[in-house]
């Protein structure tokens, strides 16, 4: 039986960058066991020698002719931002007061 | 009126018996009659519809060449973009954004004259098989409003099986075009990965994503099929190659002296009792049509559904990476001197519903190093093997088939807290999205234990989707006429229906 602790599901909640409540955390470790479980058996096959997929086009580096195209005025790219100033996107401090 | 098939309304439209406008209207007075009870809208576009329908009856009344569907209303999910037209995905962190785009989907709807009549409920960015996950509230079964109606594109089917759209446009990264058709007793198809453009298509699992039609008979999805496909410049996955002839298929539906692969591994044990017996019953239909029905093998599809819940939930984990409340859609916690971090941390904890969590949490998991190789690495190269397995059984047969889903549609809330329960229903959908090939789900009769609708489910080789047809069509039309009237007649009334 696999499982993952609640201060598992905690780290992992942090580098995707979702807070979540002590209840959150509980549940979803709880489940986790269960859905690991699961998903490992991808790894009662042999799979030696065996070429992985990423993707199901055999496509290559597709790249369009290098021209200017039209795109996006500033009025529409910005017309979703949650906060603006002047023609820029306003957001929270990245660095911290010391940097 | 909205009782006909897509195909018939274009006829009287293109005789003048009726105009857009009419038609248009008439879908919104269903809308208005029966989506308090259904809700498969999460927003209704009265005015654009009106105004699209105004426009093309006007082309017409001039003489200008229309495309077939030409003045059709249509209903869309919510996960393709729709410029100036509330677009969320089902999921409160876009609650409230316009798009300042269209997809190319979107595009290539207005250009052929399609209505919008509005944006359909959905499982949050499509990550479910019930729309219950919707950040706005489930969608309910018309056939019977204490179930789902499957998802996660259950809107659209919803809105297609109560005559609210003749055609609805879904997307499908598991089956979440098929099993949703099945559920509610339509038509549903996942065109070949690359056959339609996924610029503006929200993104869930980019390697699996593919958006596709809704219809209630094979024929109107195939009309629609042909004005969603083609090649987009915009999309680099986009296959650069011509539209298989679905139309001509489903207009032939000839299975005389085709070979049929019933797949060993998706019947039997699991599958519901009143599913297998019409799934069976639809193979003698098709033997009795000519057609030679062969077994065949794909061990490995035994693996899929753990490589499918390793591999979306992977690329969602990174897709969704862009949901950062700095450039568009919900910000919280903005306060004074509060990090970028912490308005990020803060915002998806709000924005994002449980099961979004959970996948992003499982994607990050599986793509962490050191679990890696073990479950993101093992899990592509289970996808190998069901590329391989599907590419040996196509030597066998013409095209594939199995049931769409295992049950009928259940309980709203049955499997809500049991994700993996939840996850089994994807069983048979789930290796054309790994292979990135095509399937039809189609109305197969009802289950006898529950009158509730069965899907049969066909799958063709990539860019063969005219084979989907032409034996769906045959299919279909030898059920028409064993049953005497379409399924959806079946259906018990909803109240307030037109």
């Amino acid at each position: 039986m696999s499982s993952l602790s609640r201060d598992d599901v905690a780290k992992l909640a942090g580098l995707a960058r979702i807070e979540m409540t002590e209840e959150e955390l509980v549940s979803l470790s709880s489940q986790f066991g269960m859905i690991l479980d699961a998903v490992a058996r991808v790894q009662e096959v042999d799979l030696s020698g065996v070429k992985a997929t990423s993707h199901p086009q055999p496509l290559e580096n597709v790249a369009r002719p290098d021209v200017v195209l039209p795109s996006l005025s500033p009025e529409d790219a910005l017309s979703g931002a949650p906060a603006k100033e002047d023609s820029r996107f306003r957001v929270p401090q990245i660095l911290g007061e010391a940097e | 009126m909205i009782r006909q098939s897509a195909a018939q309304m274009a006829a009287a439209l293109s005789e003048g018996s009726t105009t857009s406008v009419e038609l248009t209207q008439a879908h919104l007075d269903q809308i208005a009659a029966v989506d308090n009870n259904v809700k498969a809208f999460l927003h209704v576009d009265a005015e654009g519809a009106l105004a699209q329908a105004k426009s093309v009856d006007a082309q017409r009344k001039s003489g200008e060449k229309l495309s077939p569907l030409a003045g059709i209303p249509l209903a869309l999910k919510d996960v393709l973009a729709q410029r100036g037209v509330p677009t969320t995905a089902g999921s409160k962190i876009l609650q409230g954004w316009r798009p300042p785009y269209d997809s190319t989907v979107v595009t290539k709807l207005k250009d052929a004259g399609l209505v919008i009549l509005g944006k359909t409920n959905m499982d949050e960015f499509a990550m479910g098989s019930s729309t219950e996950n919707s950040g706005y509230g489930p969608t309910f079964n018309p056939w019977d409003l204490t179930r789902t109606p499957g998802g996660s594109s259950g809107g659209s089917a919803a809105a297609v099986s109560a005559f609210q759209a003749p055609l609805a446009v879904g997307s499908d990264t598991g089956g979440s075009i098929r099993q949703p058709a099945a559920l509610t007793g339509i038509v549903g198809v996942r065109p070949t990965y690359g056959a339609v453009s996924r610029f503006g298509l929200i993104a869930y699992s980019s390697s699996l994503d593919q958006a596709g039609p809704f219809g209630r008979t094979v024929l109107d999805t195939a009309l629609l099929h042909e004005v969603m496909a083609g090649h987009d410049p915009k999309d680099a996955t986009s296959i650069n190659a011509p539209v298989p002839a679905v139309v001509a298929a489903a207009k032939s539906g000839d299975v005389k002296g085709m070979k049929i692969g019933v797949i060993k591994q998706l019947q039997g044990e699991g599958y519901q009792k009143g599913v297998q017996a019409r799934f069976d019953e639809s193979l003698q239909v098709l033997a009795s049509l000519g057609a030679e029905i062969v077994e065949v093998d794909c061990p490995n599809f035994e693996y899929a559904l753990a490589a499918y819940y390793l591999i979306a939930p992977s690329e969602c984990s990174s897709n969704l990476a862009r949901f950062d409340a700095m450039r568009y859609g919900l910000r919280t916690g903005d306060i004074d001197g509060a990090s970028a971090e912490a308005v990020m941390s803060a915002t998806r904890d709000a924005g994002f519903g449980r099961e979004v969590k959970r996948r992003i949490i499982l994607g990050t998991y599986a793509l962490s190093s050191g679990y890696y190789d073990a479950y993101y690495g093992s899990a592509q190269k289970i996808r190998t093997l069901i590329i391989q397995d599907y590419a040996k059984a196509f030597t066998q047969a013409d095209v594939l088939v199995s049931p769409t889903a295992p049950t009928t549609a259940y309980k709203i809330g049955e499997k809500v807290d049991d994700p993996m329960a939840m996850y089994l229903g994807d069983v048979a959908t789930i290796p054309v999205n790994l292979a990135g090939i095509c399937g039809m789900s189609l109305p197969a009769g009802l289950a006898d234990e529950d009158n509730l609708p069965v899907g049969f489910q066909i799958m063709a080789p990539a860019m063969q989707d005219q084979r989907l047809y032409q034996a769906g069509a045959a299919l279909e039309a030898a059920l028409l006429s064993q049953w005497g009237a379409p399924i959806l007649s079946k259906a018990p009334a909803l109240a307030g229906s037109k």
